[in-house]
Protein backbone atom coordinates (compact mmCIF):
# COMPACT_ATOMS: atom_id res chain seq x y z
CA UNK A 1 0.00 0.00 0.00
CA UNK A 2 1.38 3.30 -1.16
CA UNK A 3 1.08 6.19 0.44
CA UNK A 4 -0.23 7.93 -3.14
CA UNK A 5 -2.92 5.33 -3.09
CA UNK A 6 -4.30 6.40 0.47
CA UNK A 7 -3.83 10.02 -0.43
CA UNK A 8 -6.37 9.36 -3.65
CA UNK A 9 -9.07 7.29 -1.85
CA UNK A 10 -9.26 10.36 0.54
CA UNK A 11 -9.26 12.69 -1.60
CA UNK A 12 -11.36 11.27 -4.21
CA UNK A 13 -13.93 10.54 -1.49
CA UNK A 14 -14.39 14.33 -0.12
CA UNK A 15 -14.30 15.48 -3.71
CA UNK A 16 -16.89 13.87 -5.88
CA UNK A 17 -20.09 15.25 -6.50
CA UNK A 18 -21.84 12.28 -7.33
CA UNK A 19 -20.33 9.96 -4.67
CA UNK A 20 -21.49 12.95 -2.06
CA UNK A 21 -25.02 12.49 -3.54
CA UNK A 22 -24.92 8.93 -3.23
CA UNK A 23 -23.50 8.21 -0.09
CA UNK A 24 -24.87 11.63 1.81
CA UNK A 25 -27.94 13.03 0.34
CA UNK A 26 -30.11 9.98 -0.19
CA UNK A 27 -29.58 7.97 2.70
CA UNK A 28 -30.29 11.03 4.44
CA UNK A 29 -33.32 11.56 1.87
CA UNK A 30 -34.52 7.96 2.77
CA UNK A 31 -33.69 8.30 6.83
CA UNK A 32 -36.41 11.79 6.13
CA UNK A 33 -38.96 9.52 4.44
CA UNK A 34 -39.15 6.91 6.74
CA UNK A 35 -38.81 9.42 9.96
CA UNK A 36 -42.10 11.82 8.14
CA UNK A 37 -44.03 9.27 6.84
CA UNK A 38 -46.01 8.38 9.77
CA UNK A 39 -46.79 12.09 9.97
CA UNK A 40 -47.80 12.64 6.69
CA UNK A 41 -49.77 9.50 6.77
CA UNK A 42 -51.87 10.97 9.90
CA UNK A 43 -52.78 13.94 8.29
CA UNK A 44 -53.61 12.84 4.94
CA UNK A 45 -56.11 10.34 6.99
CA UNK A 46 -57.16 12.72 9.40
CA UNK A 47 -59.01 13.93 5.77
CA UNK A 48 -59.66 11.58 3.56
CA UNK A 49 -63.28 10.33 3.30
CA UNK A 50 -64.34 7.28 4.70
CA UNK A 51 -64.99 5.55 1.39
CA UNK A 52 -61.59 6.46 0.13
CA UNK A 53 -60.25 5.52 3.21
CA UNK A 54 -62.12 1.55 2.99
CA UNK A 55 -61.25 0.94 -0.26
CA UNK A 56 -57.88 -0.35 -2.08
CA UNK A 57 -58.78 1.45 -5.57
CA UNK A 58 -57.03 4.27 -6.56
CA UNK A 59 -53.72 5.96 -5.07
CA UNK A 60 -54.48 6.03 -1.38
CA UNK A 61 -51.20 8.30 -0.98
CA UNK A 62 -54.24 11.50 -2.00
CA UNK A 63 -56.91 12.65 -1.18
CA UNK A 64 -59.64 13.12 -3.84
CA UNK A 65 -62.04 14.87 -1.87
CA UNK A 66 -60.87 15.94 1.12
CA UNK A 67 -63.37 16.36 4.46
CA UNK A 68 -63.68 17.89 7.52
CA UNK A 69 -65.87 14.99 8.91
CA UNK A 70 -63.65 13.70 11.34
CA UNK A 71 -62.44 16.95 12.38
CA UNK A 72 -65.57 18.08 13.18
CA UNK A 73 -66.86 14.95 14.73
CA UNK A 74 -63.35 14.94 17.42
CA UNK A 75 -64.46 18.29 18.39
CA UNK A 76 -68.29 18.36 18.58
CA UNK A 77 -68.93 14.72 19.25
CA UNK A 78 -66.40 13.62 22.00
CA UNK A 79 -64.36 15.45 24.60
CA UNK A 80 -61.56 15.91 22.72
CA UNK A 81 -61.86 20.23 23.63
CA UNK A 82 -61.99 18.90 27.42
CA UNK A 83 -59.10 15.99 26.79
CA UNK A 84 -56.94 18.89 25.06
CA UNK A 85 -57.91 21.80 27.49
CA UNK A 86 -56.82 19.05 30.71
CA UNK A 87 -53.22 18.36 29.07
CA UNK A 88 -52.93 21.84 28.08
CA UNK A 89 -53.50 22.64 32.38
CA UNK A 90 -51.62 19.89 33.92
CA UNK A 91 -48.60 20.62 31.50
CA UNK A 92 -48.37 24.04 32.51
CA UNK A 93 -48.85 23.87 35.91
CA UNK A 94 -46.40 20.87 36.04
CA UNK A 95 -43.49 22.64 34.05
CA UNK A 96 -44.07 25.85 36.32
CA UNK A 97 -44.15 24.16 39.14
CA UNK A 98 -41.17 21.90 38.27
CA UNK A 99 -39.01 24.67 37.04
CA UNK A 100 -39.44 26.86 40.21
CA UNK A 101 -38.67 23.83 42.47
CA UNK A 102 -35.94 23.13 40.23
CA UNK A 103 -34.49 26.46 39.93
CA UNK A 104 -34.36 26.29 43.93
CA UNK A 105 -32.61 22.99 44.33
CA UNK A 106 -30.40 23.28 42.00
CA UNK A 107 -29.26 26.51 43.24
CA UNK A 108 -28.65 25.27 46.27
CA UNK A 109 -26.81 22.13 45.53
CA UNK A 110 -24.59 23.94 42.73
CA UNK A 111 -24.34 27.55 44.67
CA UNK A 112 -25.25 27.31 48.31
CA UNK A 113 -23.22 24.56 48.49
CA UNK A 114 -24.80 22.80 51.66
CA UNK A 115 -23.46 20.51 53.77
CA UNK A 116 -24.62 16.97 52.04
CA UNK A 117 -24.90 19.10 48.53
CA UNK A 118 -22.88 16.97 46.60
CA UNK A 119 -24.51 13.76 47.36
CA UNK A 120 -28.27 15.25 47.01
CA UNK A 121 -26.81 16.36 43.47
CA UNK A 122 -26.09 12.35 43.07
CA UNK A 123 -29.38 11.56 44.48
CA UNK A 124 -31.37 13.90 41.85
CA UNK A 125 -29.33 12.13 39.31
CA UNK A 126 -30.29 8.95 40.23
CA UNK A 127 -34.39 10.01 40.82
CA UNK A 128 -34.04 11.14 37.34
CA UNK A 129 -32.73 7.37 36.18
CA UNK A 130 -35.94 5.88 37.80
CA UNK A 131 -38.59 5.35 34.62
CA UNK A 132 -42.36 5.67 35.27
CA UNK A 133 -43.01 2.01 34.50
CA UNK A 134 -41.51 0.72 37.84
CA UNK A 135 -43.51 3.73 39.70
CA UNK A 136 -46.89 3.60 38.81
CA UNK A 137 -48.05 0.66 41.05
CA UNK A 138 -47.15 2.07 43.92
CA UNK A 139 -47.77 5.74 43.33
CA UNK A 140 -51.22 4.65 42.20
CA UNK A 141 -51.69 3.58 45.68
CA UNK A 142 -50.08 6.72 47.20
CA UNK A 143 -52.62 8.63 44.63
CA UNK A 144 -55.59 6.89 45.82
CA UNK A 145 -54.74 7.21 49.70
CA UNK A 146 -54.35 10.95 49.01
CA UNK A 147 -58.33 10.86 47.54
CA UNK A 148 -56.61 12.23 44.50
CA UNK A 149 -57.65 9.23 41.98
CA UNK A 150 -59.15 10.80 38.93
CA UNK A 151 -58.40 14.00 39.73
CA UNK A 152 -56.08 16.42 37.56
CA UNK A 153 -54.23 17.42 40.72
CA UNK A 154 -52.88 13.37 40.97
CA UNK A 155 -51.04 14.46 37.14
CA UNK A 156 -50.22 17.80 38.55
CA UNK A 157 -48.24 16.13 41.50
CA UNK A 158 -46.91 13.37 40.31
CA UNK A 159 -45.15 14.58 36.61
CA UNK A 160 -43.00 16.83 38.78
CA UNK A 161 -41.43 13.19 39.76
CA UNK A 162 -39.90 13.35 36.35
CA UNK A 163 -39.64 17.15 35.14
CA UNK A 164 -37.69 17.90 38.63
CA UNK A 165 -34.80 15.43 38.67
CA UNK A 166 -34.29 16.59 34.59
CA UNK A 167 -34.70 20.39 35.36
CA UNK A 168 -32.40 20.29 38.33
CA UNK A 169 -30.35 18.36 36.80
CA UNK A 170 -29.97 21.00 33.70
CA UNK A 171 -29.79 23.82 35.29
CA UNK A 172 -27.56 22.70 37.95
CA UNK A 173 -25.15 22.55 34.37
CA UNK A 174 -26.18 26.08 33.68
CA UNK A 175 -25.50 27.39 37.23
CA UNK A 176 -21.98 26.16 37.45
CA UNK A 177 -20.98 27.91 33.92
CA UNK A 178 -22.10 31.33 35.81
CA UNK A 179 -19.00 33.26 37.04
CA UNK A 180 -18.63 33.21 40.98
CA UNK A 181 -17.29 36.83 40.74
CA UNK A 182 -20.19 38.12 40.19
CA UNK A 183 -22.29 36.64 43.06
CA UNK A 184 -19.34 37.80 45.03
CA UNK A 185 -19.36 41.31 43.78
CA UNK A 186 -23.02 41.32 44.36
CA UNK A 187 -22.37 40.18 48.09
CA UNK A 188 -20.25 42.62 48.47
CA UNK A 189 -22.59 45.32 47.85
CA UNK A 190 -24.79 43.62 50.40
CA UNK A 191 -27.32 41.54 47.91
CA UNK A 192 -28.94 38.78 49.80
CA UNK A 193 -28.69 35.14 48.47
CA UNK A 194 -32.55 36.12 47.13
CA UNK A 195 -31.46 38.99 45.57
CA UNK A 196 -28.68 37.45 43.49
CA UNK A 197 -30.96 34.51 42.34
CA UNK A 198 -33.23 36.76 41.13
CA UNK A 199 -31.87 39.77 39.67
CA UNK A 200 -28.42 37.92 38.60
CA UNK A 201 -28.55 34.02 38.18
CA UNK A 202 -32.00 33.68 36.63
CA UNK A 203 -31.47 36.81 34.15
CA UNK A 204 -28.30 35.18 33.09
CA UNK A 205 -29.62 31.60 32.77
CA UNK A 206 -32.72 32.24 30.52
CA UNK A 207 -31.59 30.12 27.39
CA UNK A 208 -31.06 26.94 30.46
CA UNK A 209 -34.67 27.99 31.78
CA UNK A 210 -36.33 28.00 28.16
CA UNK A 211 -34.81 24.77 27.97
CA UNK A 212 -35.67 23.18 30.88
CA UNK A 213 -39.02 24.65 30.30
CA UNK A 214 -39.57 23.56 26.64
CA UNK A 215 -38.17 19.72 27.36
CA UNK A 216 -40.21 19.96 30.67
CA UNK A 217 -43.81 21.12 28.98
CA UNK A 218 -43.18 18.28 26.10
CA UNK A 219 -42.59 15.00 28.64
CA UNK A 220 -45.69 16.38 30.37
CA UNK A 221 -47.72 16.86 27.11
CA UNK A 222 -46.23 13.11 26.36
CA UNK A 223 -47.06 11.61 29.46
CA UNK A 224 -48.81 8.20 29.04
CA UNK A 225 -48.38 5.59 31.82
CA UNK A 226 -49.46 8.22 34.91
CA UNK A 227 -52.51 9.51 33.38
CA UNK A 228 -53.77 5.96 32.16
CA UNK A 229 -53.51 4.49 35.55
CA UNK A 230 -54.43 7.63 37.77
CA UNK A 231 -57.14 8.62 35.64
CA UNK A 232 -60.53 7.21 34.45
CA UNK A 233 -63.13 9.71 34.51
CA UNK A 234 -63.54 10.78 30.26
CA UNK A 235 -63.66 14.55 31.76
CA UNK A 236 -60.24 14.58 33.42
CA UNK A 237 -58.43 12.61 30.55
CA UNK A 238 -55.26 13.96 28.59
CA UNK A 239 -55.09 13.90 24.62
CA UNK A 240 -52.63 10.36 24.67
CA UNK A 241 -55.09 8.91 26.78
CA UNK A 242 -58.31 10.14 25.74
CA UNK A 243 -57.61 9.54 22.09
CA UNK A 244 -56.18 5.84 22.58
CA UNK A 245 -58.64 4.40 25.42
CA UNK A 246 -62.50 6.18 24.01
CA UNK A 247 -61.73 6.53 20.16
CA UNK A 248 -61.11 2.90 19.92
CA UNK A 249 -64.60 1.60 19.87
CA UNK A 250 -65.08 -1.52 19.44
CA UNK A 251 -63.97 -3.51 16.17
CA UNK A 252 -64.71 -0.96 13.84
CA UNK A 253 -62.13 1.77 13.86
CA UNK A 254 -62.75 5.46 13.00
CA UNK A 255 -59.34 5.95 11.48
CA UNK A 256 -60.26 9.34 10.58
CA UNK A 257 -61.08 10.32 13.70
CA UNK A 258 -58.16 8.46 15.47
CA UNK A 259 -56.01 10.28 12.52
CA UNK A 260 -57.35 13.25 13.44
CA UNK A 261 -56.94 13.14 17.00
CA UNK A 262 -53.32 11.96 16.77
CA UNK A 263 -52.74 14.77 14.75
CA UNK A 264 -54.27 17.95 17.13
CA UNK A 265 -52.45 16.39 19.57
CA UNK A 266 -49.08 16.18 18.08
CA UNK A 267 -49.34 19.71 17.03
CA UNK A 268 -49.19 21.88 19.68
CA UNK A 269 -45.56 20.31 20.94
CA UNK A 270 -44.52 20.14 17.28
CA UNK A 271 -45.52 24.10 17.14
CA UNK A 272 -43.40 24.88 20.20
CA UNK A 273 -40.65 22.93 19.08
CA UNK A 274 -40.39 24.60 16.17
CA UNK A 275 -39.78 27.72 17.74
CA UNK A 276 -37.19 26.92 20.25
CA UNK A 277 -35.33 23.68 18.17
CA UNK A 278 -32.20 24.48 19.31
CA UNK A 279 -33.38 25.75 23.16
CA UNK A 280 -34.99 21.82 23.10
CA UNK A 281 -32.18 20.26 20.82
CA UNK A 282 -29.67 22.28 23.51
CA UNK A 283 -31.66 20.62 26.69
CA UNK A 284 -31.74 17.21 25.55
CA UNK A 285 -27.55 16.99 24.52
CA UNK A 286 -26.89 18.64 27.98
CA UNK A 287 -28.92 16.53 30.02
CA UNK A 288 -26.96 13.35 28.41
CA UNK A 289 -23.93 15.38 29.06
CA UNK A 290 -22.02 15.49 32.71
CA UNK B 1 -13.57 36.05 61.81
CA UNK B 2 -14.35 32.78 63.18
CA UNK B 3 -18.30 33.60 64.11
CA UNK B 4 -18.60 35.75 61.09
CA UNK B 5 -17.57 32.28 59.24
CA UNK B 6 -19.66 30.68 61.31
CA UNK B 7 -22.23 32.53 60.74
CA UNK B 8 -22.13 32.19 57.41
CA UNK B 9 -21.63 28.43 57.05
CA UNK B 10 -24.50 28.37 58.99
CA UNK B 11 -26.92 30.33 57.19
CA UNK B 12 -25.55 28.38 54.20
CA UNK B 13 -27.14 24.81 55.10
CA UNK B 14 -30.16 26.67 56.66
CA UNK B 15 -30.98 28.62 53.26
CA UNK B 16 -29.42 25.70 51.39
CA UNK B 17 -32.56 23.52 53.40
CA UNK B 18 -35.07 25.84 52.36
CA UNK B 19 -34.00 26.11 49.16
CA UNK B 20 -34.64 22.16 48.57
CA UNK B 21 -37.74 22.08 50.52
CA UNK B 22 -39.99 22.21 47.40
CA UNK B 23 -38.31 19.45 45.35
CA UNK B 24 -37.04 17.64 48.20
CA UNK B 25 -40.43 17.25 49.59
CA UNK B 26 -42.57 16.64 46.36
CA UNK B 27 -39.52 14.00 45.39
CA UNK B 28 -40.08 12.35 48.97
CA UNK B 29 -43.92 12.14 48.97
CA UNK B 30 -44.17 11.08 45.13
CA UNK B 31 -41.04 9.09 44.49
CA UNK B 32 -38.67 7.75 47.14
CA UNK B 33 -41.72 6.55 48.94
CA UNK B 34 -43.66 5.20 46.86
CA UNK B 35 -40.37 3.28 45.44
CA UNK B 36 -39.97 1.60 48.93
CA UNK B 37 -43.90 0.71 48.77
CA UNK B 38 -43.40 -0.78 45.38
CA UNK B 39 -40.59 -2.60 47.38
CA UNK B 40 -42.93 -3.83 49.59
CA UNK B 41 -45.85 -4.13 47.59
CA UNK B 42 -43.76 -7.18 46.10
CA UNK B 43 -43.78 -9.13 49.00
CA UNK B 44 -47.74 -8.96 49.52
CA UNK B 45 -50.98 -10.22 48.04
CA UNK B 46 -52.32 -7.52 47.72
CA UNK B 47 -55.26 -6.62 45.79
CA UNK B 48 -56.99 -3.35 44.50
CA UNK B 49 -59.50 -1.97 47.33
CA UNK B 50 -57.69 -5.14 49.66
CA UNK B 51 -54.96 -4.61 51.86
CA UNK B 52 -52.59 -7.62 51.46
CA UNK B 53 -50.61 -9.76 53.86
CA UNK B 54 -46.80 -10.44 53.80
CA UNK B 55 -46.29 -13.32 51.71
CA UNK B 56 -42.51 -13.49 51.10
CA UNK B 57 -41.00 -14.38 47.83
CA UNK B 58 -44.47 -16.42 47.04
CA UNK B 59 -44.50 -13.37 44.25
CA UNK B 60 -41.56 -13.72 42.87
CA UNK B 61 -41.39 -17.61 43.05
CA UNK B 62 -44.92 -17.48 41.62
CA UNK B 63 -43.64 -15.70 38.65
CA UNK B 64 -40.66 -17.30 38.08
CA UNK B 65 -42.48 -20.71 37.38
CA UNK B 66 -45.77 -18.23 35.53
CA UNK B 67 -44.77 -19.15 31.45
CA UNK B 68 -45.94 -15.67 30.52
CA UNK B 69 -43.49 -13.83 32.81
CA UNK B 70 -40.76 -15.65 31.14
CA UNK B 71 -42.22 -15.20 27.87
CA UNK B 72 -42.36 -11.22 28.75
CA UNK B 73 -38.64 -11.57 29.87
CA UNK B 74 -37.75 -13.51 26.84
CA UNK B 75 -39.55 -10.44 24.87
CA UNK B 76 -38.32 -7.55 26.81
CA UNK B 77 -34.39 -8.89 26.46
CA UNK B 78 -35.31 -9.43 22.86
CA UNK B 79 -36.90 -5.64 21.96
CA UNK B 80 -33.99 -3.92 24.15
CA UNK B 81 -31.48 -5.80 22.39
CA UNK B 82 -32.48 -5.56 18.64
CA UNK B 83 -33.56 -2.29 19.27
CA UNK B 84 -30.93 -0.87 20.95
CA UNK B 85 -28.24 -2.60 18.17
CA UNK B 86 -30.49 -1.22 15.32
CA UNK B 87 -30.84 2.93 16.89
CA UNK B 88 -27.07 2.58 17.54
CA UNK B 89 -26.03 1.75 14.25
CA UNK B 90 -28.85 4.11 12.56
CA UNK B 91 -28.31 6.84 14.46
CA UNK B 92 -24.77 6.84 14.41
CA UNK B 93 -24.94 6.74 10.83
CA UNK B 94 -28.00 8.99 10.65
CA UNK B 95 -25.31 11.64 13.09
CA UNK B 96 -21.94 11.03 10.59
CA UNK B 97 -24.34 12.04 7.82
CA UNK B 98 -25.55 14.69 9.25
CA UNK B 99 -21.63 16.09 10.84
CA UNK B 100 -21.29 16.38 7.00
CA UNK B 101 -21.15 19.67 5.14
CA UNK B 102 -24.83 19.73 4.01
CA UNK B 103 -26.87 22.39 2.66
CA UNK B 104 -30.22 23.06 4.83
CA UNK B 105 -28.59 21.36 7.99
CA UNK B 106 -30.50 22.72 10.67
CA UNK B 107 -33.87 21.99 9.03
CA UNK B 108 -33.10 18.17 8.93
CA UNK B 109 -31.43 17.97 12.49
CA UNK B 110 -34.71 19.94 13.28
CA UNK B 111 -37.06 17.84 11.17
CA UNK B 112 -34.93 13.97 12.51
CA UNK B 113 -35.97 14.45 15.75
CA UNK B 114 -39.84 15.27 15.31
CA UNK B 115 -40.68 11.44 15.80
CA UNK B 116 -38.91 11.99 19.51
CA UNK B 117 -41.25 14.77 20.77
CA UNK B 118 -44.12 13.97 19.14
CA UNK B 119 -46.69 12.09 21.89
CA UNK B 120 -45.58 7.99 21.67
CA UNK B 121 -48.93 7.47 22.29
CA UNK B 122 -50.09 9.20 18.78
CA UNK B 123 -47.29 8.47 16.57
CA UNK B 124 -48.11 4.85 18.09
CA UNK B 125 -51.56 5.06 16.31
CA UNK B 126 -50.41 6.07 13.31
CA UNK B 127 -48.02 3.30 13.17
CA UNK B 128 -51.39 0.68 14.25
CA UNK B 129 -52.75 2.53 11.11
CA UNK B 130 -50.17 1.72 9.33
CA UNK B 131 -49.92 -2.10 10.59
CA UNK B 132 -53.72 -2.52 10.08
CA UNK B 133 -54.23 -6.09 8.27
CA UNK B 134 -56.83 -4.83 5.97
CA UNK B 135 -55.60 -1.29 4.96
CA UNK B 136 -52.16 -1.15 5.80
CA UNK B 137 -50.28 1.11 3.47
CA UNK B 138 -46.93 -0.84 3.06
CA UNK B 139 -48.97 -3.88 1.99
CA UNK B 140 -50.58 -1.64 -0.92
CA UNK B 141 -47.23 -0.98 -1.92
CA UNK B 142 -45.83 -4.13 -1.48
CA UNK B 143 -48.71 -5.65 -3.60
CA UNK B 144 -48.86 -3.22 -6.02
CA UNK B 145 -44.49 -3.64 -6.81
CA UNK B 146 -45.71 -7.23 -7.15
CA UNK B 147 -43.50 -8.31 -4.29
CA UNK B 148 -46.32 -9.89 -2.42
CA UNK B 149 -49.51 -11.64 -3.18
CA UNK B 150 -51.42 -11.21 0.10
CA UNK B 151 -51.65 -8.40 2.89
CA UNK B 152 -49.47 -8.71 5.63
CA UNK B 153 -50.61 -9.29 9.17
CA UNK B 154 -48.21 -7.21 10.83
CA UNK B 155 -49.98 -7.30 14.53
CA UNK B 156 -51.93 -10.90 13.98
CA UNK B 157 -48.90 -13.22 14.02
CA UNK B 158 -46.44 -13.26 16.88
CA UNK B 159 -43.04 -12.75 15.14
CA UNK B 160 -44.66 -10.69 12.98
CA UNK B 161 -45.99 -8.22 15.78
CA UNK B 162 -42.63 -8.54 17.63
CA UNK B 163 -40.57 -7.50 14.47
CA UNK B 164 -43.06 -4.35 13.78
CA UNK B 165 -43.68 -3.10 17.33
CA UNK B 166 -39.60 -3.15 17.07
CA UNK B 167 -39.78 -0.90 13.93
CA UNK B 168 -42.17 1.16 15.36
CA UNK B 169 -39.28 1.24 19.08
CA UNK B 170 -36.27 2.11 16.70
CA UNK B 171 -38.42 4.65 14.40
CA UNK B 172 -39.37 6.51 17.92
CA UNK B 173 -35.62 6.26 19.23
CA UNK B 174 -32.76 6.86 16.19
CA UNK B 175 -33.80 10.58 16.29
CA UNK B 176 -32.58 10.67 20.05
CA UNK B 177 -29.66 8.45 19.31
CA UNK B 178 -28.86 10.71 16.30
CA UNK B 179 -29.07 13.79 18.17
CA UNK B 180 -27.24 13.14 20.62
CA UNK B 181 -24.27 11.51 18.78
CA UNK B 182 -24.27 14.43 16.76
CA UNK B 183 -23.84 16.83 19.81
CA UNK B 184 -20.69 14.37 19.99
CA UNK B 185 -19.23 14.54 16.90
CA UNK B 186 -19.56 18.21 17.03
CA UNK B 187 -17.31 18.53 19.92
CA UNK B 188 -14.10 16.05 18.13
CA UNK B 189 -11.78 19.09 16.95
CA UNK B 190 -11.10 19.12 12.90
CA UNK B 191 -7.17 19.04 13.68
CA UNK B 192 -7.61 15.24 14.61
CA UNK B 193 -8.74 14.96 10.89
CA UNK B 194 -6.06 17.12 9.55
CA UNK B 195 -3.31 15.72 11.59
CA UNK B 196 -4.52 12.43 10.43
CA UNK B 197 -5.49 13.06 6.89
CA UNK B 198 -1.55 14.29 6.81
CA UNK B 199 -0.59 11.26 7.95
CA UNK B 200 -2.56 9.75 4.91
CA UNK B 201 -5.57 8.03 6.97
CA UNK B 202 -8.72 6.13 4.98
CA UNK B 203 -11.78 7.83 5.94
CA UNK B 204 -12.54 4.37 7.39
CA UNK B 205 -9.16 4.92 9.42
CA UNK B 206 -10.45 8.00 10.41
CA UNK B 207 -13.62 7.09 11.71
CA UNK B 208 -12.17 3.84 13.17
CA UNK B 209 -9.17 5.43 15.19
CA UNK B 210 -9.79 9.07 15.61
CA UNK B 211 -13.91 9.72 15.80
CA UNK B 212 -14.74 6.09 17.58
CA UNK B 213 -12.61 6.35 20.63
CA UNK B 214 -13.38 10.11 21.11
CA UNK B 215 -17.01 9.14 20.51
CA UNK B 216 -17.43 6.23 23.09
CA UNK B 217 -18.15 8.40 26.43
CA UNK B 218 -21.51 9.94 24.74
CA UNK B 219 -22.05 6.74 22.77
CA UNK B 220 -22.01 4.98 26.38
CA UNK B 221 -24.10 7.37 28.09
CA UNK B 222 -26.59 7.88 24.57
CA UNK B 223 -26.71 4.56 24.97
CA UNK B 224 -27.61 3.81 28.05
CA UNK B 225 -30.36 6.10 28.45
CA UNK B 226 -31.69 4.24 25.33
CA UNK B 227 -31.53 0.63 26.84
CA UNK B 228 -32.79 2.39 29.67
CA UNK B 229 -36.11 3.96 27.74
CA UNK B 230 -36.21 0.94 25.07
CA UNK B 231 -36.11 -1.58 28.44
CA UNK B 232 -38.92 0.42 30.95
CA UNK B 233 -41.35 0.79 27.21
CA UNK B 234 -44.31 0.71 28.12
CA UNK B 235 -47.08 2.78 25.62
CA UNK B 236 -45.60 2.01 21.83
CA UNK B 237 -46.55 -2.16 23.32
CA UNK B 238 -50.10 -0.78 24.87
CA UNK B 239 -51.28 0.95 21.85
CA UNK B 240 -50.48 -1.18 19.19
CA UNK B 241 -50.79 -5.19 20.43
CA UNK B 242 -51.47 -4.85 24.20
CA UNK B 243 -49.24 -7.67 24.64
CA UNK B 244 -50.67 -9.76 22.38
CA UNK B 245 -51.03 -12.00 19.73
CA UNK B 246 -50.69 -14.56 22.51
CA UNK B 247 -48.93 -12.40 24.76
CA UNK B 248 -45.97 -12.60 22.04
CA UNK B 249 -45.29 -8.67 22.44
CA UNK B 250 -45.56 -8.55 26.38
CA UNK B 251 -42.84 -6.58 28.10
CA UNK B 252 -42.44 -6.42 31.44
CA UNK B 253 -43.92 -3.40 31.87
CA UNK B 254 -47.24 -4.29 30.11
CA UNK B 255 -47.32 -7.23 32.06
CA UNK B 256 -47.04 -5.64 34.90
CA UNK B 257 -50.08 -3.40 34.22
CA UNK B 258 -52.05 -5.84 33.15
CA UNK B 259 -51.60 -7.58 36.41
CA UNK B 260 -51.89 -4.65 38.51
CA UNK B 261 -53.97 -2.54 37.21
CA UNK B 262 -56.50 -4.48 35.07
CA UNK B 263 -56.32 -7.69 36.79
CA UNK B 264 -56.21 -6.02 40.30
CA UNK B 265 -53.18 -7.90 41.74
CA UNK B 266 -51.15 -5.00 42.91
CA UNK B 267 -48.56 -7.07 44.65
CA UNK B 268 -48.07 -9.22 41.62
CA UNK B 269 -47.49 -6.40 39.21
CA UNK B 270 -45.42 -4.63 41.66
CA UNK B 271 -42.80 -7.90 41.85
CA UNK B 272 -42.96 -8.16 38.24
CA UNK B 273 -42.09 -4.10 38.09
CA UNK B 274 -39.16 -4.58 40.70
CA UNK B 275 -38.04 -7.64 39.05
CA UNK B 276 -37.38 -4.82 36.10
CA UNK B 277 -34.38 -2.73 38.69
CA UNK B 278 -31.47 -5.42 38.52
CA UNK B 279 -31.44 -4.85 34.60
CA UNK B 280 -31.84 -1.32 35.48
CA UNK B 281 -29.24 -1.08 37.57
CA UNK B 282 -26.75 -3.09 35.47
CA UNK B 283 -27.64 0.07 33.18
CA UNK B 284 -26.81 2.36 35.16
CA UNK B 285 -23.20 1.23 36.34
CA UNK B 286 -22.59 0.02 32.57
CA UNK B 287 -23.30 4.07 32.31
CA UNK B 288 -20.90 5.16 35.49
CA UNK B 289 -17.90 3.48 34.01
CA UNK B 290 -18.52 4.53 30.65
CA UNK B 291 -18.36 8.25 32.73
CA UNK B 292 -15.29 7.32 34.73
CA UNK B 293 -13.44 6.56 31.06
CA UNK B 294 -14.38 10.27 30.01
CA UNK B 295 -12.86 11.83 32.96
CA UNK B 296 -9.82 9.52 32.16
CA UNK B 297 -9.54 10.27 28.81
CA UNK B 298 -9.90 13.96 29.46
CA UNK B 299 -6.60 13.49 31.60
CA UNK B 300 -8.73 15.13 34.67
CA UNK B 301 -9.50 13.53 38.18
CA UNK B 302 -12.70 14.74 39.27
CA UNK B 303 -14.83 17.67 38.77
Amino acid sequence: MSKDTQDNVGMSYLDSNANKVFKTYLPLLLFIFVLLFPFYWMGITAFKPDNELLSRDGNPFWIIAPTLAHIEKLLFRTAYPQWMWNTILVSVTATFFSLFASVLAAYAIERLRFKGAKHTGLAIFLAYLVPPSILFIPLASVVFQLGLFDTRLALILTYPTFLIPFCTWLLMGYFRSIPFELEECAMIDGATRWEILVKIILPLSVPGLISAGIFAFTLSWNEFIYALTFVSSSEVKTVPVGVVTELVEGDVYHWGALMAGALLGSLPVAFIYSFFVEYYISGMTGSVKE
Amino acid sequence: MTPLLERVQNSRNVLGLIFMMPAALLLLLFLTYPLGLGVWLGFTDTKIGRAGQWIGLENYIFLMGDSVTQLALFNTMFYTTVASVLKFFLGLWLALLLNKNLAFKSFFRAVILLPFIVPTALSAIAFWWIFDSQFSIISWALVKMGWIDTYIDFLGSPWNARFSTLAANVWRGVPFVAITLLAGLQTISPSYYEASAIDGATPWQQFWHVTLPLLTPIIAVTMTFSVLFTFTDFQLIYVLTRGGPLNATHLMATLSFQRAISGGALGEGAAIAIAMVPFLLAAILFSYFGLQRRTWQQGGSDK
